[in-house]
């Protein structure tokens, strides 16, 4: 029988965590490794940022008006700023003021706020914005450039940055190919990945991120740092990121092993394109992974062969995006196989079988 | 051409005749859905959905002559019920549940007529002629025949009171935390 | 002592908050000037009562017996006048009222003849044992409050080979038990033994939380004259008082779900229900005290009070010292299972451990907000649930769904909804779940009978019809059927006026 109780239900205590401090722990994480390459990219990578998270805030507080619910307790909680923050940090740096409001524009209307706002989405916003920007626009989504920090000679004064951003004014001259891409032109122009591999700026460049690529992936000693602080806050655990990278790299080494010609290794892979950063910060996004740790183990390792065979068989050199937004529409299922086993029962939720009875 | 028209109009032969003959020979008799459905009714033949009884009523509801909310003592439980098994969907907000009720007979009122204990059909009411009758709360479905009946008005339908051991929990209500009530004067002061 | 302990899975770590009273010793309540005993203080039956208005009753006195096989009878705190036998409102989150002696003390608090002591429990007959503990109605002090003596019985049907007794104590504030196995642990050891007598185990394992180190080394000295007994250290990790829990740390035994806990051979009892055990066996003494420990931010003087049972809540608060500011939440019991009072005029019960009055800065309370399905709740639930699954579920009235999901097994501790971020109230939707499920089961239960009664019914109205209708053809072959038909009617329902 229902009716009032004479005050809230237990527990009257609460962990001091909140889905605003979470987001916030999660942009904090993110901070180091944004600010060095928006250093690297120079103003215009300063400038589409900007735009990018800005056009994510202002979509979001539209789509709530729209919906007639609370604008500012839902704004306030981060979780859009960090849609656009990810989004930003996939984008080329150099990529036009547009792609960042079209893509604010795919990542929270349309793929946050239709399937019913924070915490009901299926697939991850900000990926879902690339991919239809990288289906949509491939030429643009795929200039990238090599980086030119701030302040160095060569790189854009604010002024060109401004013209860049948002005058479409890009440097012929500056455009890059990212390792992953070009790997993948030289194959297809029949130069084996042995040959092409050496031409790829070294490991050490790699790690710190001195190599073309979108906006935020490229520093990976500091994506990995804000990673590992993640998971020191416990906001994520080891799971995902490990399954990911994990799989990423057995299946690049056994594959390199067998065919050096055809297949790049496995530390070419997890340090090249958005692996660390999709490992950490993309894959790892609460409402699209799976809630149980079995759960995102196996979430973790699909995106991980996913990526990998998006990146050597597919049309595209990056695959990240897709093999997280793939693994998003079975995340679900994962779901349902991996929940965990219940206390005094078996797998399949029979009660143990007892002790014989006096 | 020809051996494809030929070959689906065998195709077609077959699996007509087929169907004819189970149909023919392995007919059902009756309407296995009724059955199915009288099973979820409460079965107390109460006739207060205007059906002389359950099996009226299961009938009516798989010819689909009848609304899924016909049952008053089932309430929202067995319009649920009969919804998902006739896939009908329902507005359940607009089906008033009243929660559980048994007949209570006032005392003083009763004049121990016995048309009541003739009306019920569960046998939930005791008396005698000339006594008077109390209802026995386990047995009342509360389909409410025996309040018309009575001469003096001495029966209304009353809710089961809650206690402690059947009271829950409500559910939980989305939006913000209702302000915590005032709890009692505080002590302190007169301490 | 360092000792192999078994994983257990999930829990969570609230701030202890146990600083302002677990230092102080119990301090006995000064007599109030009005008990109130109310007859349901235990899982199972009401008590039945035994005295009545007006009626001068002495200290220990049993006022109300057992009311059936899972009952618990109750006793006078103290000697004086029964002035009311009503319904008084019972400290319960419904805020609903239950029967209640009230009781004038008169000050005397003179003993009433109490039965002799059982002078050595370890050559008694357990029977002997189990019928005192019965009579003394000692019931679960932890907040279970299953009658002690039932449990007892278990021995006879079940191999009983290790007794836990849980000193965990693992819910913030609360520290009565901690203070109890601090001043009193010959007590509560020797109870301990009592009980394992009683229930044939040949092995007692006393499972305190690393976070009361005084505690342990007190149990250990009063456990060191016995090799049988072991005190172990466990994780200060929440829920580890939950029975079945600590047995599965200590044992490494994990009790089939919705079995007792003495199908794999162990009973666990709570430290102070040993303590209350041993009063009984040793000293004739039956349950009409406890230890209460009334704390929060909102508390003057935080303490552990021993209190007379049926002293209102409002006694204690008083003795505290009052309210130091307004409370914003008022619990009986402990912070993460604890449940609302509905003032403070309410009793307290032999289960009543804390009384808190908390302020809103010190909950963490926060409005709620949509789930981002962190998954912290999966990770945090002892049982192996999946609350964000069970709760969305139970949203949208999906309550078989949930119900196959496993809601019946949650155990309520409410790790999910303190390690949510969004606040959702988890525990509240799994109670209420449970309790539609309940109802439900009951319904479908009655509605059984009432088709069985029905079908009763109408064959004997049938039958009486029948034998009218033949009687009748004998006599007058010409009646119409219709008023055969309304004669049999009448004929049967004369039958059943006579009950």
């Amino acid at each position: 029988m229902s009716m009032g109780a004479v005050g809230p239900s237990a527990p009257f205590t609460h962990t001091p965590n909140s889905v605003q401090a979470t987001m916030l722990t999660v942009l904090v994480a993110l901070a180091p490794a944004t600010l060095f390459n928006l250093y690297l990219f120079g103003w215009p990578a300063i400038l589409l940022f900007t735009v990018t998270v800005a056009s994510c805030a202002a979509a979001e507080a539209i789509s709530l008006g729209l919906a007639d619910r609370p604008v500012w307790p839902r704004l306030s909680d981060g979780s859009a700023i960090l849609t656009g923050w990810l989004l930003a940090m996939s984008l080329p740096p150099w990529a036009p003021w547009w792609t960042g409001v079209l893509g604010a524009v795919f990542a929270i209307p349309l793929a946050k706020h239709a399937f019913g706002g924070l915490g009901q989405n299926l697939f991850n916003p900000a990926m879902v914005a690339r991919v239809a920007l990288l289906v949509s626009f491939p030429v643009v989504m795929t200039a990238w450039v090599a980086p030119h920090p701030l302040f160095a000679a060569g790189s854009p004064s604010l002024a060109e940055g401004w013209a860049i951003t948002f005058g479409g004014q890009m440097p012929d001259a500056v455009t890059a190919a990212s390792a992953l891409g070009f790997v993948k032109t030289e194959l297809s122009r029949g130069i084996p990945v042995a040959q092409s591999l050496p031409q790829v700026p070294d490991l050490m460049d790699m790690a710190l991120g001195l190599r073309a690529g979108s906006l935020g992936e490229t520093s990976l000693v500091l994506i990995l740092a804000g990673g590992l602080f993640l998971m020191a806050r416990r906001i994520i655990s080891w799971h995902i990121p490990v399954g990911m990278l994990g799989a990423l790299f057995v299946m690049a080494t056994l594959f390199h092993a067998l065919d050096p010609d055809r297949f790049a290794g496995g530390l070419f892979h997890i340090t090249s394109g958005a692996a660390v950063l999709g490992a950490f910060f993309i894959a790892t996004d609460y409402v699209t992974s799976p809630v149980s740790k079995a759960g995102q183990l196996a979430f973790g390792i699909g995106v991980g062969v996913l990526t990998w065979v998006i990146r050597t068989f597919a049309g595209y050199p990056e695959g990240v995006a897709f093999a997280v937004l793939l693994m998003n529409s079975l995340t679900p299922i994962i779901d349902q196989y991996s929940r965990p086993r219940r206390f005094g029962r078996t797998r399949q939720g029979e009660p143990l079988a007892q002790k014989a009875a006096r | 051409m020809l051996i494809a028209i030929g070959s689906l109009t065998v195709i077609g032969i077959v699996l007509g005749s087929g169907l004819g003959a189970a149909a023919r020979f392995l007919r059902v008799e009756g309407n296995p859905l009724e059955a199915e459905i009288q099973s979820l009714l409460p079965g107390s033949q109460c006739g207060q959905c205007g059906y002389v009884g359950c099996g009226q009523a299961a009938a009516a509801l798989a010819r689909g002559e009848a609304p899924v909310t016909l049952c008053p003592p089932g309430g929202r439980a067995v319009a649920q019920a009969l919804a998902k098994r006739l896939g009908v969907h329902i507005d359940l907000s607009k089906h008033e549940d009243k929660g559980p009720q048994y007949a209570v007979i006032v005392e003083g009122l009763c004049t121990g007529c016995t048309r009541c204990i003739r009306e019920c059909s569960v046998d939930a009411i005791f008396g005698a002629t000339k006594q008077m009758h109390t209802v026995l709360v386990d047995a009342c479905h509360a389909c409410g025949s025996c309040v018309p009946v009575c001469p003096t008005g001495a029966i209304a339908m009353t809710p089961v009171p809650v206690t402690i051991r059947t009271w829950h929990w409500p559910k939980p209500q989305p939006g913000p935390l209702p302000a915590p009530e005032p709890q009692g004067e505080p002590v302190g002061e007169a301490a | 002592m360092i000792r192999h302990l078994f994983p257990v899975r999930g829990g969570v770590h609230p701030a202890y908050h146990k600083d302002p009273t677990s230092e102080k010793a119990v301090v006995p309540l000064p007599m109030p000037g009005m008990l109130f005993v109310p007859l349901q203080q235990h899982v199972g039956q009401a008590a039945e009562v035994l005295v009545s208005i007006d009626e001068r009753v002495r200290k220990g006195q049993m006022i109300a017996r057992c009311g059936g096989a899972i009952s618990a009878p109750q006793h006078a705190p103290t000697s004086g006048r029964i002035r009311d036998i009503s319904e008084v409102t019972a400290p319960h989150a419904s805020g609903l009222a239950q029967t209640t002696i009230v009781l004038e003390p008169d000050g005397a608090d003179e003993w009433a003849d109490l039965p002799e002591p059982i002078e050595d429990p370890f050559a008694a007959d357990p029977q002997v044992i189990r019928e005192r503990v019965a009579w003394a109605g000692v019931v679960g002090m932890g907040g279970a409050v299953f009658p002690a003596a039932v449990k007892l019985d278990l021995g006879t049907r079940y191999k009983i080979d290790t007794l836990v007794i849980n000193g965990a104590e693992c819910e913030p504030y609360v520290t009565c038990d901690d203070r109890t196995m601090r001043e009193h642990p010959q007590e509560v050891i020797d109870g301990a033994r009592i009980i394992a007598r009683a229930l044939g185990a040949t092995r007692i394992v006393v499972g305190v939380e690393r976070n009361k180190p005084q505690a342990i080394e007190a149990l250990t000295r009063a456990a060191s004259p016995h090799p049988d007994v072991e005190v172990v250290g466990v994780p200060a990790q929440y829920p580890m008082g939950y029975a079945h829990e600590l047995i599965l740390a200590t044992t490494g035994r994990e009790t089939p779900a919705g079995k007792r806990t003495a199908e794999v051979g162990v009973v666990a009892y709570n430290c102070s229900t040993a303590k209350a055990v041993d009063q009984a066996v040793r000293l004739g003494r039956p349950v009409i005290t406890r230890v209460v420990t009334v704390s929060g931010g909102a508390i003057r003087e935080p303490k552990n009070v021993e209190c007379p049972i049926g002293a209102r809540v409002g006694d204690l608060v008083a003795f505290c010292g009052g309210f130091r500011s307004h409370p914003a939440h008022l619990v009986n019991g402990g912070p993460m299972m604890g449940q609302p009072l509905p003032n403070l005029e309410v009793p307290v019960v032999k289960g009543t451990a804390g009384i808190l009055a908390l302020l809103g800065s010190e909950t963490n309370a926060r409005p709620e907000e949509p789930c981002i399905r962190c998954g912290s709740c999966v990770g945090a639930c002892p049982v192996g649930l999946v609350p964000v699954e069970m709760a969305a579920l139970i949203r949208r009235d999906d309550l078989k769904t949930a119900g196959r999901l496993g809601v019946g097994d949650c155990i309520g501790c409410g790790s999910c909804a303190w390690v949510c971020p969004s606040h959702i109230p988890l525990v509240q939707y799994f109670n209420y779940a449970n309790g539609m499920l309940w109802n439900q089961e009951q319904q479908a239960r009655k509605n059984a009978r009432v088709k069985a009664l029905a079908e009763a019914h109408a064959l004997r109205v049938e039958k009486a019809a029948a034998a009218k209708r033949a009687a009748q053809s004998a006599r007058k072959p010409a009646a119409s059927p219709a008023a055969s038909e309304e004669t049999g009617r009448k004929a049967a329902a004369t039958e059943e006026a006579r009950p």
